[in-house]
């Protein structure tokens, strides 16, 4: 193609054979939502990756600053008490 | 090679039809694998190098089978490699260059139509092995159509200049695809026989899948009564010995050569 006008960026999110949930699996160009699907499935799913396919434009995420990092993150560091670490797993419990 | 089915030694009339279907999906994907490296996005650079695995996986489990049917010890390597250009029997559509991207497309739209619905009936072939193959190519066949009738469209219906060529490529590939509908003794046999089809009979359903793509992308068919054939029996046009050059070269000149 002779034109060098970008595609919009889209962010894929695929869902794996064993996975419950849609995860992050990288981005792509493309000129529509259908394109990108099917350049997300030539692109991520090749081998046998993927049972379900989602594209977002990567211009409709809305993301955190990295500027806020601290006052964001840094406050749950010191709350040890949120991490279910003070008591005793019974041991007939497997499957935790 | 003459036809002469159910004669000793051998299926002649499966193996025949057989190394048709094989010799479609091989040459189609030698050609599309001509685009790694060149292809006009990287994504469309990975499709097409996909597609191109499609097809040679096709024509791997074919030519396996056709090398069994035959009963003269010869390989899939040996039917892919070793064959001269009157041996092959694609239909010549396959075989035409890859021109621009909107040509490639083109090329692709017609055969994948075609070969999706071809695959769509084999898969209920009495011959359980081809019914088998039928069964994984057919989703794949579909997903071509589909990947390729959708750029026919965004390409027709897109810029002036991406109208024109894939409109020229339309042009240049519409008389060769009529071959793929011409029946012949071989068809006629497999078809009678349950295990294959007489291709004339998808040509209406393809023609109407395609006229709506072709109206949807704005594009005009061709008026032409020039019907060129003889790919199926053997007789090809120039293109085909440039391929085999460049798919036969290692086999050739390191005969046996493995890695």
């Amino acid at each position: 193609m002779s034109t060098n006008k970008e595609w919009p960026l889209y962010e894929v999110f695929i869902r794996s054979k064993q996975g419950l949930a849609h995860q992050h699996a990288g981005s792509l160009h493309a000129a529509d939502a259908q394109m990108a699907v099917e350049n997300a499935r030539d692109v991520y799913t090749r081998r046998g990756e993927g049972l379900s396919i989602w594209v977002v434009p990567a211009a409709e995420i809305t993301a955190s600053s990295p500027d806020d990092k601290e006052v964001m993150f840094d406050p749950a560091d010191s709350k040890v008490y949120r991490h279910p670490t003070f008591y005793d797993v019974p041991d007939e419990v497997e499957c935790l | 090679m003459t036809a002469k089915p159910e004669t000793a030694g051998g299926d002649e009339a499966l193996f025949e039809y057989l190394l048709r279907l094989g010799d479609n999906a091989l040459i189609l994907g030698q050609r599309l694998g001509e685009w790694v490296s060149n292809g006009p996005t990287v994504e469309l650079d990975i499709a097409l190098g996909n597609q191109s695995l499609d097809l040679i996986g096709q024509a791997r489990m074919l030519f396996d089978y056709a090398g069994r049917v035959e009963g003269k010890g010869r390989s899939e390597d040996d039917i892919a490699f070793l064959r001269d250009v009157l041996d092959f029997r694609n239909v010549l559509l396959v075989e035409q260059p890859n021109g621009d991207f909107g040509q490639t497309v083109i090329r692709q739209f017609l055969y994948g139509t075609y070969a999706s619905a071809l695959y769509e009936r084999l898969s209920g072939s009495t011959d359980n092995e081809l019914a088998g193959i039928a069964q994984k190519a057919v989703k794949e066949m579909a997903y071509h159509a589909r990947h390729s009738g959708e750029w026919v469209v965004r390409l027709g219906d897109g810029t002036e200049e991406s109208h024109g060529r894939v409109q020229a490529g339309l042009d240049f590939l519409w008389p060769y695809a009529h071959e793929l509908f011409i029946a012949d003794d071989i068809d006629r046999t497999m078809a009678e026989r349950g295990i294959g089809i007489d291709p004339s009979d998808l040509k209406d359903d393809w023609l109407e899948v395609v006229t709506g793509v072709i109206g949807r992308a704005t594009l005009t068919l061709p008026e032409t009564n020039w019907v060129p054939d003889g790919g199926k029996q053997g007789r090809h046009t120039e293109n085909l010995g440039y391929i085999l050059s460049d798919l036969q070269f290692m086999q050739r000149a390191y005969p046996g050569a493995e890695w």
